[in-house]
């Protein structure tokens, strides 16, 4: 009696299916395939920087003439430049890192949330939601006065006398982890507290009924039950992190080596196009996995709950 | 979990929320320093601010961008919406895991790969870029959070309300702006404040996506944050976070409040019945 | 003299159970049906939820679907209001073809099962509209609206959200809201669901009482008998897409016609047993359990030899200790297993039958005095006895 049915359509019906989809074909799956493109053509001193352009004004043989022209040249160019593999890898250490550490911070801030009482919790899911509101360029930039040199932090160590040089830690990929952590820690601690708040206190109980001591039953009860939202939030720091741009730009050092800053500097400081757009489609290969095993999960917990 | 907090939560949720937001608090209070030294307290001071007025290169980029996250978000809204409703109500079609892959796709996708792409995308057009193409841009990823803020809505949604619309001979269109829309509608407002809070933060797809003429805000901050750190600088974010922080703690004092009243009332409705 | 022979009519006439009064369109094949299902199946995918079914509802009449979760009673229901549209078959609704026609256009409107009510309206608004969704004229929506008020004793209420209101009353909103258009019938899925027992009952009777005053035809989906029973002319027992039975609540309790109605209306002994002997005037069963056989005034179609069940209700058997009650057409020893003290009345398991094949048989025992002298309790030997139109021989 529950089974889905299949749904009758009208035209309204098709109508509401189409928008959306058609708006997201030529602006989200198109520019894909162009980049893909793109990624297989050679650089040139042109408008636009590269060559062959599709010129449908060509007609089909001119279409498949150009085909021609498509090489896997800027991939092979990746591999022979080692510049970019340790860009690629690099970023995986440095985002895997992070998230690590966000994780670290971000557990006891959500285990707090969860046991706090049931009518400050709002206040505390807002309070870790806002920044998430407020401007990304403005909280990394906020650390850059930190992190300095001359920086608050630097000023206060040294005034309480725990340094007497000050810590270089800006342009350095500790900066960076920072950066991390601090921008993407709403990201962990929202579907963790999600986890942990739905977690039933009498199984803990039960477990302390049977003989098991607190500490024990956080390890034997809470963090398994609550690793479904442990791995969502993990996934959900690690993925954007690995692409990031603007905080290894602005916290990181000349030796800070991430993909999205690599990209960025070939596309707009080299105008390199077909190799930005090569460095683009490997880049969301390597995404490619951990964002299908994200969607795995979410499905589980979905199926799960249903 | 019911149980009370220990002293070891207590301690980890102040250092926690300390580290969210002492950074902003800092940035905050030497947007008022006198001294030009970033770092150094100078006394107090709102030349920044008075300063800021005369700034029309940065007048003028708030000015760009607060028209396009009034645009992007509102056409995302619309679009975010009826995906949404793609998504819940339309059970199968073909290619339906391909559209929710679109649009769950563009939330984890790093920013330089989005724009990267939708400039090429641009160019392919022989479109000239500005502040339509951010605009576009903008638009494309907003809706995806649109569609997922109001598909939450609507998943709790009790589809019945719509079918004693129909029973009562209400026809489908009506019904959907008559009692589907007035219900959904705080979610639908949520997802135009995300689209345009996400509009007015974004710095990377801009940067691909924007033309001579249409530098947004994030664009001129970005450029002179890499030329150092400025107490102007400081005055203009300070702004950005204050107006932002009292749009959603408004936001959210409603919200709260409705909650409450409606529990308040549910509470005397059932005392009343015993 | 003649209403002493119209007296002695009645008293000939012996029926089964209270039916209302002159009211028996299903009884004469002539009369016209006002809702028809004629050979409706409908399939979501490989399960079918309705399978070929037939039935024939009739003006003012308050028909009761019921049966467990799945048997297809609410399919068939939704299908009626337009939800859903049936694989193959037809339904008509006084006369009219329905097929085509989208929920907005039907002349039947529905109660759900989760109210539904529009929680951004008030009650007012709430009922109002249906009326405005036909254009009336606003002062004939207001006489409507304060006609339904007052038949729903909700008049106080009428400005307030549907959050402000308890079950009782969110459910007489929706009860108003989908008989303010004056449906030519009113569906009522599962109405009394959320309600607590009390409360269910109450609002039973008011249900009866409003489709009295109204003569709306009432077609009610529920799984719960006591409620088809207490408001339905007639209740259609459903199981796995078809019909089980269609009858009077009396007859479905009094006479089921299978071991599956028997069982899921009320409680029921079913004993198996084979036919030994039958004539015009009744059956002698053997049990299959050995030691007694049952002398009924049934007829059956079963021949001599064939497996049957015999079924009766636990009120119809008769308890006591020593020689029982020798006037009684069956009389059976058993031995007191089990006993459940339910207050008003106790429910008391025997067993019965030789050695290893024994089997138990329930009987009602009503506790109508506080103090018993010899009270029977756990391992008494007893005589179980009961009548021979007691109960009923089933196949199947």
């Amino acid at each position: 009696m529950d089974k889905p049915a299949p749904v009758k359509r009208t035209l309204g019906g098709w109508a509401l299916i189409a928008v959306p989809y058609v708006w997201l074909l030529i602006f989200f799956l198109a520019p894909f395939l162009i980049v893909f493109k793109i990624s297989l053509s050679q650089v040139a001193v042109a408008i636009p920087p590269y060559v062959p352009t599709f010129d449908l004004a060509g007609g089909w043989q001119a279409f498949v003439e150009n085909l021609g022209d498509l090489s896997l040249e800027n991939y092979l160019w990746l591999t022979e430049d080692d510049l970019y593999w340790k860009s690629y890898l690099s970023s995986v250490v440095i985002a895997g890192i992070s998230t690590f550490l966000t994780l670290l911070i971000g557990y006891p801030i959500a285990y707090g949330m969860a046991r706090s009482p049931q009518s400050l919790r709002p206040t505390l899911l807002m309070l870790v939601i806002l920044p998430f509101w407020t401007s990304f360029l403005i909280r990394v930039y906020a650390w850059i006065g930190i992190l300095k040199n001359e920086g608050l932090l630097n000023q206060l160590l040294m005034a309480i006398g725990i340094i007497d040089e000050p810590l270089v830690i800006l342009n350095t990929n500790t900066a960076v982890y920072i950066g991390i952590v601090y921008s993407y820690l709403p990201f962990l601690v929202l579907p963790l507290y999600a986890s942990l708040e739905r977690l039933d206190g009498s199984l803990l109980e039960a477990a302390e009924d049977l003989g098991c001591p607190p500490w024990k039953a956080f390890w034997k009860i809470t963090l398994p039950l609550s690793l479904p939202g442990v791995i969502a939030g993990c996934f959900l720091v690690f993925i954007p992190a690995v692409g990031e741009f603007v905080i290894p730009d602005l916290l990181g050092g000349s030796d800070t080596l991430m993909i999205g800053k690599t990209l960025w500097t070939e596309f707009f400081n080299n105008r390199d196009w077909p190799v930005s757009s090569a460095v683009a489609v490997i880049l969301l290969i390597i995404l490619v996995i951990p964002i299908v095993l994200f969607q795995n999960q979410q499905q589980k917990i979905a199926e799960k709950q249903a | 979990m019911t149980r009370g907090p220990t002293w070891f939560n207590i301690t980890s949720l102040v250092m926690g929320f300390s580290f969210l937001y002492l950074p902003i608090v800092l940035l905050v209070i030497y947007s008022f320093n006198k001294s030009r030294l970033v770092t150094v307290w100078g006394g107090f001071s709102t030349e920044w601010y008075v300063s800021l007025l005369h700034n029309d290169q940065l007048l003028d980029a708030a000015w760009v961008t607060l028209r396009v996250a009034f645009v992007s978000a509102s056409v995302a809204t619309v679009l975010g919406t009826a995906a949404a409703l793609v998504l819940v109500r339309s059970g199968r079609f073909i290619g339906r895991s391909l559209f929710s892959g679109m649009i769950f796709a563009p939330l984890v996708m790093p920013e330089v790969i989005l724009g990267l792409s939708l400039l090429l995308l641009f160019v392919a057009m022989d479109q000239s870029r500005g502040f339509w193409t951010v605009i576009l841009a903008h638009t494309t990823f907003a809706m995806c959070y649109v569609a997922v803020v109001v598909q939450s809505r609507l998943v709790g949604f009790d589809k019945s309300i719509e079918e004693a619309a129909e029973d009562l001979g209400c026809p489908p269109v009506k019904t959907f702006f008559l009692i589907t829309l007035p219900i959904i509608l705080p979610g639908v407002v949520a997802g135009w404040m995300l689209a345009f809070t996400l509009s007015l933060d974004d710095l990377v797809v801009a940067s691909f996506t924007t033309g001579p003429g249409a530098t947004t805000l994030p664009m001129k901050i970005y450029s002179q944050v890499r030329l150092g750190v400025t107490p102007e600088i400081n005055a203009v974010c300070t702004i950005l976070v204050v107006l932002v922080t009292c749009a959603v703690i408004a936001a959210s004092l409603v919200t709260r409040r409705q909650q409450v009243q409606k529990e308040r009332d549910e509470r005397t409705a059932f005392g009343a019945e015993g | 003299m003649g209403f002493l022979l119209g007296w002695g009519c009645v008293l000939a006439k012996k029926s089964i159970g209270p039916v209302r009064r002159e009211f028996t369109p299903w009884e004469s094949p002539d009369h016209p049906p006002f809702i028809e299902f004629r050979n409706v199946t409908k399939k979501f995918g490989d399960f079918t939820a309705v399978n070929n079914l037939s039935l024939k509802i009739y003006e003012r009449e308050f028909f009761a679907l019921l049966g467990g979760s799945g048997c297809g009673k609410t399919t068939l229901m939704r299908m009626l209001a337009g939800f859903e549209t049936p694989t193959t078959g037809q339904i008509f609704l006084d006369g009219q073809d329905l097929a085509g026609i989208p929920p907005f256009r039907r002349p039947s409107n529905m109660m759900f099962q989760s109210y539904a009510l529009f929680p951004h309206m008030s009650v007012e608004k709430n009922i109002a509209f249906g009326l405005k969704q036909d254009r009336l004229a606003p002062s004939e929506i207001g006489d409507r609206v304060a006609e339904m008020l007052r038949l729903t004793k909700l008049e106080q209420f009428a400005k307030r959200r549907p959050h402000q209101l308890s079950g009782g009353q969110r459910q007489r909103v929706a009860l108003a809201r989908s008989l303010a258009k004056r449906p030519k019938v009113l569906l009522l899925d599962e109405p009394l669901g959320a309600l607590d027992r009390k409360l269910r009952e109450e609002t039973q009777f008011e249900l009866m009482n409003i489709q009295e005053e109204l003569k709306t035809t009432f077609l009610i989906v529920t799984h719960d008998q006591e409620e088809a029973m207490t408001v339905a002319d007639r209740i259609a027992v459903m199981d796995k897409g078809e019909l089980v039975q269609v009858a009077t609540p009396a007859e479905i309790y009094e006479a089921p016609n299978s071991r599956f109605v028997a069982d899921f209306i009320g409680d029921v002994n079913l004993i198996e047993a084979t036919v030994v002997r039958k004539s015009e005037a009744g059956t002698r069963l053997d049990s299959v359990c050995e030691g007694f056989a049952i002398e009924t005034n049934q007829t059956t179609d079963a021949g001599i030899g064939d497996r049957v069940w015999y079924a009766i209700r636990p009120e119809k058997v008769r308890i006591a200790h020593g020689r029982g009650e020798p006037d009684a057409a069956n009389q059976i020893d058993g031995l007191v297993w089990d006993i459940a003290y339910l207050g008003d009345v106790s429910i008391i398991h025997s067993k019965v039958g030789k050695g290893d094949r024994d089997t138990i048989l329930r009987a009602t025992f009503a506790n109508v005095s506080r103090m018993v002298e010899n009270p029977i309790t756990w391992d008494d030997e007893v005589v179980l006895s009961f009548d021979r139109d007691a109960g009923v021989i089933l196949r199947g």
